[in-house]
């Protein structure tokens, strides 16, 4: 059958996930969680590999996947800045927002940066209109955001990134 | 089996254990609507998805209404399917149906013969009470063989069934949810780009025009228009005995003199049949047959007429491809026969002659796009259209078929033998290479030609028959699901045939994805069957090298049996495909 055109290593890791199960067949949900997991999003070819190894149509595999709001085709980065683009945050120029961020965290095309660190989603109306413009970033919510705020945002992320790195050291000391 | 005691509407019935509520209201002539459901028993298609709610009725001391088709008759059971509120509730299910359904009935292909409609009309429903947003999804025609169109989906997911418990290919799923939710081949790909075999069985069940064929009735008034073109038509061996219906004669009737005529006043300039190049297929491969059991050729053979199961066995079994019969289909054969040796022969130039197939098939509106299906750079075949599309046809035309003349095939490719017609029913293929082989191998006359055990509707069949003191072992499938267990077993080692036939489609061709729609009566098609085994018996000629024109058509221009001008006009070859 055709090459994978996903991480071979992870793939392989996934294979034996499933064989580990003892009922496969009942445990679809179970091993997308996993998939997901291990690969950030479902990719079409993780969902055929798995397919494949239950020996289940891809239609089926792809049904549960879209059911559940949890399961993403989309790749994310690791973490998700959500700009709203309600009509209030719009008209205070969310959408320079946007465009600030795009150019810091340099993605071109689509949702997420070259390196996968970043996710750049718009959402509709929070509900915060007081604090128009808003952006949420990893669920914290920043109001009155301006183009000059995006820079700070970012090193904001950015240092909880290294804290959490450096915690992770101590733990491991 | 013990009885259950109800009442329905007040009226006592007495029902068998595990009835529906559906099931027992007919005992009492009451019919209980139903859309989503569907069993066909004898085809093991059983749709339970309860889904549209339209059979709803009232089961005392329980408080909500009950979906008829799935629930199951216990006894001291009252049911009411007449109270005010059971049949609004059943109105309203319809009604909200029709919300999200296009309202475009009069250009539908389905018109006057969609059960959506047909419910509707039933329920008398007069206007379109909730307006809500009507879904626009892409229609997908990429095959060029079946047409799907989303938006006229009403989630019943027969399809889905079919395709995946009874065909075992597994294209669709219900995908998304809630209001999103649409039945869709795996990542929403274009057909063209999945494992569909394009048996159109999935059409077969679908209560709407959400699944069809792509039709290429256009291509074809286009090509008969054309004076410069010289239009040729052939008719598969089941079609003589299905276009009848439509104009009320009893299922299974052989028209065939009748639709000759048709065809001809349609306007085409010769009506060959497509029987001729069946007798073909059968002499090449009863020879094909004997060369590998000499030989000590890969066993089993498996027949190779049916596009969509040709294509399953490319998608699911890679390794076993090299053992199917190298035979082109019969139209094929008749196609190519038609743009060489008629063309030759009446002094024709070839590139003029436009063949056209009326086929039972959706699967061969996609085979005759197959790159290595052409000779001398022509396709072997132009265009095909099902039996429903010729119907369509027909009725444009405005012929009176019923009363038309019987009229006779053209020559040279027009006599067929009694082996032909059973070509169209499920173990009618191998019944006739049997025929064939069988005198060639034991250079003696057969006199019981009938072979009653590959006969009939169960799923797989077996036959063996003695064959110069060699038990020759003959196994039969229709039906995809059945196919596969068979292959299953044949590359596991634990089954040993020396000949098997596959169809893709339950019962045969007679139940093809592009013959008048069943409605899910099984019995009809039984009864189509039954019509080609008629026509078989009443033949003076039975075997299919026994057809003087077959014998010419070697004579005069192929040569030998298996030699190399008809290697090269009427085999073919197939290739490994990836599995989506
Ligand atoms: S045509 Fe046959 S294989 Fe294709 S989706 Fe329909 S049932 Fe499945
Ligand atoms: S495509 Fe037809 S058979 Fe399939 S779910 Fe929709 S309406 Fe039912
Ligand atoms: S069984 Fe006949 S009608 Fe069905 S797909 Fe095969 S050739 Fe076509
Ligand atoms: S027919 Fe009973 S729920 Fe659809």
């Amino acid at each position: 059958m055709g090459e994978y055109k996903v991480d071979a290593e992870k793939l392989k890791k996934l294979g034996d996930f499933i064989e580990g199960l003892e009922y496969a067949e009942g445990e679809l949900i179970n091993i997308l969680r996993e998939a997901q997991e291990m690969f950030g999003y479902l990719p079409m070819d993780v969902q055929l590999f798995i397919a494949r190894k239950l020996g289940i149509p891809a239609a089926k595999v792809y049904g549960v996947a879209t059911f559940y709001s949890y399961f993403t085709m989309t790749p994310r980065g690791k973490h998700v800045i959500s700009v709203c683009l309600g009509t209030a945050c719009f008209v205070k120029g969310a959408d320079r927002i946007v465009e600030e961020f795009r150019k810091q965290l340099n993605i071109k095309e689509g949702t997420i940066s070259e390196d996968g660190m970043y996710t750049l989603d718009s959402i509709r109306c929070v509900g915060a209109c007081g604090l128009a413009p808003v952006v949420i970033v990893d669920g914290k919510v920043h109001g009155r955001v301006k183009p000059e705020d995006v820079a700070a945002i970012i090193r904001g992320i950015n240092e909880d990134e290294s804290g959490e790195q450096m915690l992770v050291k101590q733990n491991v000391q | 089996m013990s009885k259950i005691h109800l009442t329905i509407n007040g009226l006592p019935v007495e029902a068998d254990k595990g009835m529906t509520i559906v099931d027992a209201a007919k005992i009492v002539n009451i019919t209980i609507p139903t859309l989503c459901h569907l069993n066909i028993h004898d085809i093991k298609m059983v749709n339970r998805t309860a889904s549209c709610r339209v059979c709803l009725v009232e089961v005392k001391g329980r408080r909500n209404l009950a979906p008829a088709c799935a629930t199951e008759v216990v006894e001291g059971m009252e049911v009411r399917t007449d109270t005010l509120r059971a049949v609004k509730a059943r109105r309203t299910m319809v009604e909200l149906l029709l919300s999200d359904h296009p309202t475009d009935c009069l250009v539908c292909e389905r018109n006057q013969n969609c059960q959506l409609q047909k419910i509707a009309a039933e329920l008398g429903i007069r206007k379109i009470k909730y307006e809500g947003v009507r879904s626009n999804h892409t229609k997908d025609s990429t095959s060029d063989a079946l047409y799907r169109n989303p938006d006229k989906c009403i989630k019943c997911r027969r399809c889905e069934t079919m395709c995946n418990e009874v065909q075992t290919v597994g294209i669709y799923s219900a995908v998304q949810k809630g209001f999103e939710t649409i039945v869709s081949p795996a990542f929403g790909l274009p057909m063209v780009d999945t494992q569909c075999v394009y048996c159109g069985q999935c059409t077969q069940v679908c209560p709407t025009a959400a699944l069809t064929e792509v039709s290429h009735i256009a291509k074809v008034w286009e090509v008969l228009a054309d004076e410069d073109l010289h239009v040729v038509v052939q008719t598969a061996p089941s079609i003589r005995v299905t276009l009848g219906e439509k104009y009320d004669m009893p299922p299974g009737e052989d028209v065939t003199g009748k639709m000759v005529a048709a065809l001809r006043r349609l306007g085409f300039d010769k009506v060959f049949d497509t029987n001729f190049g069946a007798d073909v297929t059968i002499v090449e491969e009863a020879n094909e047959f004997i060369e590998r059991l000499k030989n000590g050729g890969r066993m089993p053979i498996l027949t190779s007429c049916c596009p969509s199961w040709v294509k399953f066995i490319e998608h699911q079994f890679p390794n076993l491809i090299d053992i199917p019969s190298s035979c082109k289909s019969p139209h094929m054969i008749l196609g190519v026969l038609s743009k060489t040796y008629y063309a030759e022969k009446y002094n024709i130039d070839p590139k003029k002659i436009i063949m056209v197939s009326i086929m039972p098939c959706i699967a061969k509106k996609y085979e005759v796009t197959r790159e290595e299906l052409t000779n001398n750079g022509l396709r072997n075949v132009d265009h095909v259209i099902t039996t429903r599309e010729l119907i369509g046809m027909l009725s444009e035309a405005g012929i009176d078929f019923k009363n038309l003349p019987d009229e006779e095939f053209d020559n040279p490719l027009g006599i067929s033998t009694g082996a032909a017609d059973i070509f169209g029913t499920t173990g009618g293929v191998i019944e006739a290479a049997l025929r064939t082989a069988y005198e060639w191998m034991t250079d003696r006359e057969l006199e019981n030609v009938d072979f009653h055990s590959v006969r009939g509707m169960d799923g797989l069949k077996e036959a063996s028959v003695d064959i110069n003191g060699m038990e020759v072992k003959i196994g039969v499938a229709h039906g995809l699901g059945n196919a596969r267990e068979l292959l299953k077993a044949i590359e596991k080692g634990q089954a040993h045939y020396h000949a098997i036939e596959i169809m893709a489609c339950p019962g045969g061709c007679i139940d093809g994805g592009g013959q008048p729609y069943h409605m899910g009566d099984i019995e009809l098609v039984k009864a189509r069957a039954a019509g080609l085994y008629k026509i078989d018996k009443g033949k003076t000629l039975r075997k299919s090298h026994t057809n003087p024109d077959v014998i010419k058509l070697y004579k005069e221009y192929l040569g030998e049996i298996g030699g190399h001008r008809a290697h090269e006009l009427l085999h073919t070859h197939f290739k490994v495909r990836e599995k989506i």
